[in-house]
């Protein structure tokens, strides 16, 4: 098979064509699985316009009449239930500001600590970043939980950010980015009087912007969309983040047909808007932990 | 050598010896009280029989010896079914729609790119009620309905552990495909081109060119994304949460994780959780290290 192909060169014309079928097909493989990612909003969407005990009846479904769609869905997502889901929108923007805030700014300052100065245990601290990265949080939700009730933080905003208020792949990040930062600067800065922290602020947080900008977004997607550890958190129905109130729209006793898809469907919008205008900071956040491997 | 240059500047001394330990403080505290400590309690627990709040009585490995049990061996099973099926397909297919969307003769590459990341954009449960109610067993949900086109019968997805798994893996799938694909494309981007171009002298294929240039080129891409997957394949529950909540019908879709969730928060079997939730730990830590070593990771010197 190495040889063979090697041996046997085909005429220039025949190998261009060859080039235009590949692409040809290329563009139908991508076009396919396009079609895969996208059509799910497309469902969801034409489904939170059916009227809500349709869902219960038939799935989702291909029916589609145009004339029984209905934007009912929508004024009754924020009334429903003395507009729970109101609470569930205000909490996750909370939480999602909150915790993108304090997690983003204290990483970059551990990261920064790490990239920047020789101390004593620099290399073990930067071996524990690695190793928390490894170890699934899913482990260690029960003793959280526990942790969480003794701390009296159990169904609080406070209960869901502490005990990820500073994530690990976030130092990691912010250590990768600040080790191409110019140690010269800290020399500057401090000849010219600045504190340590003072360079950290004044000098080397703009500088750092991109990577503030790459984690900002990548931690907002995580804060909004984070499921596993506010479920076991957030524990009284008003206290609840989007997702969990949508969980618990689909349980046995909370149907609520209604609510559902229009809710899930707005709480894509926020996200999406995001995506539309930060392409590149979503995907070189996403990169840097792939680099190293 | 850095310390002599430091300790000149006598000035400010104490705060340059200080200030890095300042720095990194917020991460020690929070890996103290919220990774330590959970760890150690843990392990603690996990020789108990916990009765109460107050109430427990030391037990040993009695806990351990409980996992002896079909619904724990069910959940392995489930756990690692998801990470094999998941690895199989979330590695080659991304691999591949990398290299076709890396190639330059490819049109439209930033909208594809675009459109095929944006479900990595959705919550699990978003994507769940999605899946959840296109699996339904009706005659006229979605799937239902695609396969009737082909003149299948309808089926009750949900309710059947193969169907079930399949579901599993098409919603993984779905929100990760195009995370993979920016991983592997950030790959291949390191690849010069003047490679490729050597090889096409040479004659080439491109098939040649995908099995001998591309895919030795990403082994360290492959290595990441194969730990990641392993990682979340092993630890999956938001997933199996989305179709069945905590509760399945003859444990259908019930991984570890959701085996913790249902003993801890169920049954209250806090001591019986807690030794679950620490082999599956050494079952991934395990496993890290068995496929650093595979893949000579260990060998290569970092900075």
């Amino acid at each position: 098979m190495k040889m063979q192909n090697t041996m046997t060169l085909p005429p220039r014309r025949a190998h261009k064509r060859k080039i235009n079928v590949a692409t040809v097909l290329s563009v139908i493989v991508l076009t396919v699985f396009t079609v895969f990612a996208l059509i799910p909003f497309l469902f969801l969407l034409i489904s939170s316009f059916k009227p809500g005990s349709d869902i219960v009846r038939y799935g989702i479904n291909l029916q589609f009449d145009p004339k029984a769609l209905t934007l009912k869905n929508y004024v009754l997502l924020w009334t429903e239930r003395n507009g729970i889901y109101l609470h569930w929108f205000k909490n996750s923007i909370l939480i999602t500001l909150l915790q993108t805030v304090i997690s983003v700014f204290l990483s970059a300052m551990v990261g920064y600590g790490l990239a920047m100065y020789q101390f004593r245990g620099r290399n073990l601290i930067f071996i524990i970043v690695l190793a928390v990265l490894v170890v699934p949080l899913e482990i260690l939700i029960l003793p959280l939980y526990k942790l969480t009730v003794s701390l009296r933080i159990i169904n609080t905003y406070a209960g869901v950010i502490l005990p990820f208020a500073v994530p690990a792949f976030a130092v990691f990040f912010f250590r990768q980015y600040a080790l191409g930062l110019s140690k010269d600067l800290l020399d500057a800065g401090r000849i010219d009087g600045c504190s340590e922290f003072g360079i950290f602020f004044k000098i080397m947080m703009p500088l750092m912007m991109p990577a503030f900008g790459a984690m900002v977004i990548l931690q907002a997607m995580f804060s909004w969309n984070n499921f596993v550890w506010p479920l076991i958190v957030l524990r009284s129905n008003e206290n609840l983040t989007i997702p969990i109130g949508l969980a618990s729209l689909i349980t046995p006793y909370g149907h609520n047909y209604d609510m559902l898809m229009s809710g899930a469907v707005m709480s894509v919008i926020p996200i999406l808007i995001v995506f539309l205008f930060n392409q590149r900071a979503f995907i070189s956040g996403l990169t840097i932990g792939g680099i190293k491997g | 050598m850095k310390e002599v240059t430091i300790s000149k500047r006598k000035k400010t001394f104490n705060s340059q010896k200080l200030a890095p330990y300042l720095f990194v403080l917020p991460f020690i505290i929070v890996f103290l009280v919220f990774f330590v400590y959970p760890i150690f309690s843990t392990i603690v627990m996990s020789m108990q029989e916990i009765y109460g709040f107050d109430d427990v009585e030391f037990i040993g490995f009695e806990n351990y010896k409980r996992l002896n049990n079909p619904h724990y061996l069910g959940a392995l099973r489930t756990s690692a079914a998801y990470t094999f099926w998941t690895i199989l397909v979330l590695i080659p297919l991304p691999v591949v729609l990398a290299a076709v969307l890396n190639s330059k003769s490819t049109p439209l590459k930033n909208f594809f790119k675009s459109a095929l990341f944006v479900p990595a954009l959705t919550s699990v449960i978003v994507a769940g009620i999605f899946f959840r109610y296109s699996f339904g067993e009706q005659e006229t949900t979605l799937v239902n309905s695609i396969i009737g086109f082909f003149g299948l019968k309808p089926f009750v997805w949900l309710q059947k552990s193969s169907t079930a798994m399949f579901a599993l893996v098409i919603l993984c799938t779905w929100r990760w495909l195009g995370v993979n694909i920016v991983y592997f494309l950030s790959g291949l981007q390191n690849i010069p081109p003047e490679i490729y171009e050597a090889a096409d002298i040479d004659g080439a294929n491109a098939l040649d060119k995908f099995f001998r240039i591309t895919v030795p080129s990403l082994k360290p891409v492959i290595l990441y994304v194969l730990i990641i997957s392993i990682h979340g394949g092993l630890a999956m529950f938001a997933e199996s949460y989305a179709y069945w909540q905590s509760q399945t019908p003859g444990g259908i879709g019930m991984t570890i994780v959701s085996y913790i969730y249902q003993t801890a928060f169920n049954y209250f079997q806090m001591g019986l959780a807690s030794a679950v939730g620490l082999t599956l730990l050494v079952l991934i830590l395990v496993l890290n290290v068995i496929f650093l070593a595979i893949f000579g990771a260990f060998r290569k010197e970092s900075d």
